[in-house]
């Protein structure tokens, strides 16, 4: 069973690698992440036990991630039949391929429990996505690939030493030697401090190199702003995620432990930093993709204050993983559209989008309605409760420059987004063949219907997930 | 067989200052392979015998001696430069950084607690040592192919520390960490290639158009 959930997109990149087609590559990577995203579904209804050595276990936190990764996937590969059309001049061999190893990979991530395999896989989702930043091939494009591939290579090795300190603590405490998180959390009190405290600190600065808070982040504005309109989205909303989870297993283990205080003062500090970050480079922001990587260290920087905070504020990031995802993904594959039809991102050529490519620009504008934190969209239901957690904790300092920096990214993002889609169309502006489509639209849109879906409820099934999700974070004492 | 081991971290430990101290890429290159051929050679001196241990070692010596260095070299090859000209920060200062690293690291593993049988071994401050050296070049290089050599050292050092857990780390995850690094090492070689077609150079100090204004 979980075989099938690695195995089916790995079957999709051999196929997609063999058959020399370039209009017919998107169509198959569509049919395997639609093939994926029904085992996930499947998985998640009928969860298979935990396999006997430990090593995969299906949990309500990896089912989270997982489910909201897959249906972004899904999107994207949709939106690629359409995107990938106006891209014709060049192979997308590579690109089909790369994005189906990395949901294998991504896969792997979320349903194992060995730390180290965990980390195997979320290498191997950074490496798979580097040559899909590099598509455009220019001398941009491969800068930003040389910037992201270096930082986040160094950035997990370090996470990997801090995984090495972890299993040497079990060493030394003479318990049983492993990297199991239920093995760690069981002994975890028996643990030595100081090694246990060195893995913590590597752990939190290499799992937040790829998850790009700040002041690690500085890759992220490069590689989102030359990556095609597809790979941006599954970077902010997919790749962001599968990270985080790692951050939230480190979290489980120091649940367990006495760290836990300095693990989330650390966390609050790395995201209201990310946050403060965000607001002061968003603001008059000429590029609008570059725009939308500030605000994925914001939105980075939210979950980790989340994080931190604990107590209600932990089902608010775990929504968050979904509405951020997700919205993340209306706003990427949007702006790809814009900026095909403008051939150009800076927000200077960039006027009156709404005139222009109304359902794009619509989109775009709904969009940045949404990541903002307004109602009745789900970012919204996650921001509120955040906050509202971090005011009932008396934690009225976080809860302040919290909203401060909210209220400033919007009026920056705002300054921004609200001259590219409203007046006319300059009469100097490059014309180009790109149309707004079927294949290109309704996959953002139907992203943006589920964000308004989530917005104003929350499904059952759903909700009992986060539940269940929210209860592995609880402090127990 | 423990004096052994320690004698080769000694070396490795060598090598790290080699390469903070010299500027011909072709010799870094080399260097590194040696590096890992050593490294390759410390599983064999501190765990007892087996068939698996035997794979092991053949595997990381191919690609930590041979695979990884020919892909570099052949990078360096077509893009026909010779030499590091101008670091960032100038060869003797950072050959005494690294001697400083060095000491930090011995003084930093004497405080974290240690297996009785472990506590005379070099592999903790060894570790480090090579990983901040790695840093360093890392930090303070110019050219891209330096920057990848800086990362390989790092992660020897990662390496190292690796060791001591053998228990603890099965042997798949060991493998895939290596495969991790060598596809990794593979993509820098492509982008390397890349850059050099691009910019008709390898010089970090021209990929700097991405930026705020």
């Amino acid at each position: 069973m979980y075989a099938a959930l690695i195995i089916i997109p790995l079957i999709g990149a051999a196929v997609t690698w063999l058959i020399p087609y370039d209009r017919l590559r998107p169509k198959i990577l569509s049919l395997f992440t639609l093939a994926h995203l029904g085992m996930t579904i499947n998985m998640i209804s009928f969860t298979p036990p935990e396999s006997p050595d430990g090593w995969f276990h299906f949990d309500a936190l990896g089912k989270i991630v997982l489910l909201s990764t897959s249906i972004l996937f899904l999107t994207c590969a949709v939106y690629s039949i359409g995107y990938l059309y106006y891209r014709r001049e060049r192979s997308n061999r590579v690109m089909c391929v790369g994005l189906l190893v990395c949901l294998s990979a991504a896969s792997l991530v979320t349903i194992t429990h060995h730390l180290g395999l965990m980390w195997v896989a979320l290498e191997t989702t950074t490496i798979s996505m580097a040559p899909l930043i590099y598509f455009n091939r220019n001398a941009r494009s491969i800068e930003a690939t040389w910037k992201y591939l270096l930082i986040c290579s160094v950035g997990v090795a370090l996470a990997l030493l801090g995984l090495y300190f972890l299993g040497y603590a079990t060493i030394v405490a003479r318990v049983e030697p492993s990297l199991l998180l239920d093995d760690l959390v069981r002994d975890a009190g028996k643990l030595s401090s100081g090694w246990v405290h060195a893995a913590f600190v590597f752990l939190l600065v290499g799992f937040g190199t790829k998850m790009g808070l700040a002041p690690l982040h500085t890759w992220k504005p490069d590689a989102y702003g030359e990556a095609p309109g597809l790979v941006g989205a599954l970077l902010s909303g997919g790749l962001v995620n599968l990270a985080f989870l790692a951050l939230l297993r480190v979290y489980q283990l120091c649940l367990a432990t006495k760290e836990i205080i300095f693990f989330q003062n650390a966390l609050i500090y790395m995201g209201l930093f990310s946050m403060i970050v965000a607001a002061i480079f968003m603001a008059r922001q000429a590029d609008f993709k570059r725009m939308l990587a500030y605000s994925s260290v914001e939105h980075v920087g939210i979950m980790a204050v989340a994080l931190g905070l604990g107590g209600k504020a932990i089902f608010g990031v775990l929504f968050h993983i979904f509405a951020n995802g997700l919205t993340k993904g209306v706003l990427f594959l949007s702006a790809g559209n814009i900026h095909r039809s403008y051939n150009s991102k800076s927000t200077d050529h960039v006027r009156g989008a709404l005139k222009r490519l109304p359902w794009s620009g619509g989109l775009f504008l709904a969009g940045f309605i949404a990541i903002t934190g307004s109602p009745p969209f789900a970012p919204f239901i996650s921001e509120f409760t955040i906050i509202s957690s971090a005011f009932i904790q008396g934690r009225l300092l976080i809860g302040a420059i919290f909203l401060i920096s909210l209220s400033v990214i919007f009026i920056g993002m705002a300054l921004t987004v609200l001259p590219m889609v409203m007046g006319g169309v300059p009469s100097d502006s490059e014309t180009t063949s790109y149309r707004d489509t079927v294949w290109t639209v309704g996959p953002p849109l139907f992203l943006l219907l589920l964000v308004f879906l989530l917005g104003v409820w929350i499904p059952a099934p759903l909700m009992t997930l986060l539940r269940d999700a929210s209860t592995l974070l609880e402090v127990h004492q | 067989m423990i004096t052994l081991a320690d004698q080769l971290l000694v070396l490795v430990l060598l090598i790290n200052f080699i390469l903070l101290g010299t500027s011909r890429l072709f010799f870094s290159i080399r260097a590194v392979a040696v590096q890992g051929v050593l490294l390759g050679i410390l599983p064999g001196l501190i765990h007892p015998f087996s068939w698996h241990l035997v794979g092991i070692t053949i595997v990381i010596i191919a690609v930590k001696g041979f695979v990884i260095p020919q892909l570099l070299g052949r990078a360096v090859r077509s893009a026909e430069i010779k030499r590091e000209a101008e670091p960032f920060v100038g060869y003797v200062a950072t050959l005494l950084l690294g001697a400083l690293f060095t000491a930090f690291s011995f003084g930093f593993a004497g405080r974290l607690p240690m297996l009785p049988e472990h506590q005379n071994y070099m592999f903790v401050p060894a570790s480090i040592a090579t990983l901040m050296a790695g840093f360093l070049i890392l930090t303070t290089r110019r050219k891209v192919i330096s920057q990848v050599i800086g990362y390989l050292v790092l992660d020897n050092g990662i390496f190292i520390f690796g060791l001591l857990l053998a228990e603890a780390m099965p042997i798949m995850v060991e493998a895939g960490a290596l495969l991790d690094l060598l596809v990794g090492t593979f993509v820098m070689g492509i982008v390397i290639n890349q850059i050099n077609r691009e910019f008709s150079s390898l010089d970090t100090s021209l990929l700097t158009s991405l930026k705020e204004e």
